[in-house]
């Protein structure tokens, strides 16, 4: 295994920040770390690269363990945090340079792995880290994270306020990389890049909900979801609240996604009872079940 | 090796890339030194001198006199009453009243004796302890004129009898202030900018991230304090250095003792001073509290330091205190090599003293320097 965590606790004073979580992540494998702020993920992210010491449980990178093996840990993880912490006041190349020499290693030495990310930025190797764009930033950091050929890679939220196009070319760096034998563990609060990754763990208040391939995640959600739409988002809310065979119901994007209690659901019948309550231009229909779904579902 | 050059490497980059900090580290000390070493002085001269002269004879006025001929003393226009008088001391417009009373001239010659009345402002008590005796000075050289004018018109057996003291002042004959606060502030300026800076490094590093991504890497402790705080201790060494030479041009300020001794001693005495400030930032998680208490500690080594006031002076709690204040023995040694030319045995006490402090001090501080938290 190339991480695994076993019955690892941590609490900040009366906070719990991680209850008795375990897994494992496979080598070579992309495991996603998938839930909203504050649920414990960089406080898993953090014990996992030797930062900070768990109240409780065992925890391996490697095979080595990260209380009596750190220094062997730090050895062999790259790690990018959440924040972006590289020298702003130094340059593209000087960044990457300091990194390569603390680890011992030289930028030509590991060139190879990082090319691919390293060429796009190459351009502006003389430029200062503070004047970078945010998505180049992302990938310096990369770059920096990598650059002593680490066997496991630790992403906390590399994509948060990167945007789309950028976000979506993260991943497939993440792709190539994986492909290159390094295992990933990233974490992200967007619902929609867990299906990027091979294995994800939803966790929510420091307890991991449900762990599994994002598809088989999807289908364990049995039940049948419906966009509904109409007028007025808050009265159709508040009505469908109201609604005798109702079972689940949030927001999502224009539509509200709405869950029967019922196998057979009749979506004429709903429609009918909406008009009663003074709604228009109601449009109900059959949508697919996202990793979100289920996560709110299971967050239930 | 390698990673530790690497690192002083760096941080000479960014303290040079940054426009604010580079004026602070090597021009306003300097500055501060110019301006403080003419402004911090003890001496007590333009004393806001003024009389009420209710005699108006030749004796008040050749008293009178006596003051404006002195260079301490600015006489102001004498007043009428003691009532305005006081009003302006009030105000603040003057320093000293001298009253003189109607019979002052009268009863000079019968009485051969006189009084006068002196108020001082003593709000400043140093001030105006030195103002009353600049003030006898100037009776008493009125005294002695007097004296030899009376002795002419009687026997010319009784001849009076004086003692006359002639100080010679050692280390600083001219009673130059300057020869003395110079060596001074320029420690309170090798100190400052040391501590700040150093209190603050690596405290930035925890503000922007970059520590954390650093304490992931398996760099050693050692390697990254060396690698941070050596370029400090080059500034101070270069601050001492470049401070040395204007003390020389500026204020020539005399240097008896030897260079080596001097440098040497600093080497360790910086020491010191990285040590509390790695101590200091290793218990601070933003700029602005390293350097709250960097502060708190650097106005009470300051005050305590025999800078401005002598410690023997002090109580004697105080003084044991002032056992522990770094910038104590830096302006003893400072002040004993260049004014007194004092040899490496005549420092040896504050010399141990300081090596002690330097491998107390910096062995808590790596001690408290932890990768993990």
């Amino acid at each position: 295994m190339s991480i695994s965590v076993s019955h690892i606790s941590k609490s900040y004073k009366k906070v719990k920040a991680l209850e008795n979580i375990s897994f494992d992540v496979k080598p070579g494998e992309l495991f996603g770390l998938i839930g909203p702020d504050g649920a414990g993920k960089t406080t898993l992210f953090r014990i996992l690269t030797t930062l900070m010491l768990a109240d409780d449980g065992i925890a391996k990178v490697d095979n080595f363990d990260v209380i009596t093996d750190y220094k062997n840990i730090r050895n062999c993880v790259g790690y990018m945090p959440g924040k972006f912490s590289l020298y702003q006041d130094l340059t593209v190349e000087e960044n990457l340079n300091f990194f390569a020499t603390i680890f011992g290693t030289t930028i030509e030495e590991n060139y190879d792995l990082i090319k691919e990310i390293y060429i796009q930025i190459e351009p502006f190797k003389t430029r200062r880290a503070g004047n970078l764009s945010g998505g180049m930033k992302q990938k310096l950091a990369l770059c920096c994270a990598l650059i002593h050929k680490p066997t496991v890679l630790f992403l906390d939220e590399p994509t948060t306020g990167v945007d789309p196009v950028s976000r979506k070319e993260f991943w497939e760096m993440l792709k190539r990389l994986q492909h290159k034998g390094i295992t990933i563990l990233v974490s992200t609060p967007y619902m929609d890049e867990a299906s990027m990754c091979d294995r994800i763990a939803l966790i929510q208040e420091g307890k991991i909900l449900e762990i599994d391939k994002p598809e088989l995640i999807v289908k364990k959600h049995l039940k049948d979801i419906y966009n509904i739409r109409a007028n007025d988002m808050f009265l159709l809310i508040q009505s469908l609240k109201s609604y005798k065979n109702h079972y689940s119901i949030y927001p999502f994007g224009e539509f509200v996604h709405y869950t029967d209690k019922n196998k057979d659901f009749n979506s004429t019948e709903l429609k009918k009872y909406l008009e009663t309550k003074k709604l228009t231009n109601i449009i109900i229909e059959k949508t697919t079940v996202t990793i979100e779904d289920a996560f709110m579902e299971l967050a239930k | 090796m390698k990673i530790t050059l690497y690192i002083i490497q760096k941080e000479f980059k960014q303290i040079f890339r940054n426009k604010g900090m580079l004026p602070i580290i090597f021009v306003l000390p300097l500055l501060q030194l110019i301006i403080l070493s003419n402004t911090a002085t003890f001496e007590v001269k333009n004393i806001q001198f003024s009389y009420i002269d209710n005699d108006h004879s030749t004796s008040s006025r050749a008293l009178l006199e006596k003051f404006n001929a002195s260079t301490y003393f600015d006489v102001v226009n004498g007043f009428n009453t003691s009532k305005e008088a006081e009003s302006a001391m009030l105000e603040g417009a003057v320093d000293v009243v001298l009253e003189i009373p109607t019979d002052f001239h009268q009863h000079l010659l019968k009485n051969q004796k006189a009084v006068l009345g002196i108020r001082i402002n003593a709000i400043d008590g140093a001030a105006a302890g030195v103002t009353n005796v600049y003030i006898l000075q100037v009776l008493k050289s009125y005294n002695k004129q007097l004296q030899t004018k009376l002795v002419q018109f009687s026997n010319y057996n009784e001849k009076p009898v004086t003692i006359i003291t002639i100080p010679s002042f050692w280390y600083n004959e001219t009673l130059n202030y300057k020869t003395f606060m110079v060596p001074g502030i320029l420690v309170l300026l090798v100190t400052m900018i040391t501590l700040f800076l150093s209190g603050m490094n690596i405290v930035r590093e925890k503000e922007i991230g970059t520590l954390e991504q650093i304490n992931v890497t398996p760099i050693k402790k050692n390697q990254f304090i060396i690698g941070k705080l050596f370029p400090f201790w080059i500034i101070g060494i270069l601050l001492l250095s470049v401070g040395l030479i204007i003390s020389k041009i500026i204020f020539n300020v005399p240097m008896l003792g030897s260079y080596i001794l001097m440098y040497s001693y600093t080497t360790i005495y910086i020491l010191v001073i990285l040590g509390i400030g790695l101590f200091i930032s290793n218990y601070t998680d933003t700029q602005q509290q390293a350097m709250f208490i960097a502060w708190f500690f650097m106005v009470i080594f300051i005050l305590m330091s025999g800078l401005f006031t002598p410690i023997e002076s002090m109580p004697n709690w105080a003084q044991f205190i002032t056992e522990f204040n770094p910038i104590k023995y830096f302006v003893e040694v400072m002040r004993m090599v260049m004014l007194k030319g004092a040899s490496f045995n005549d420092i040896l006490p504050q010399f141990l003293k300081t090596l002690l402090y330097a491998i107390v001090m910096n062995a808590l501080a790596v001690w408290s320097y932890k990768k993990t938290n």
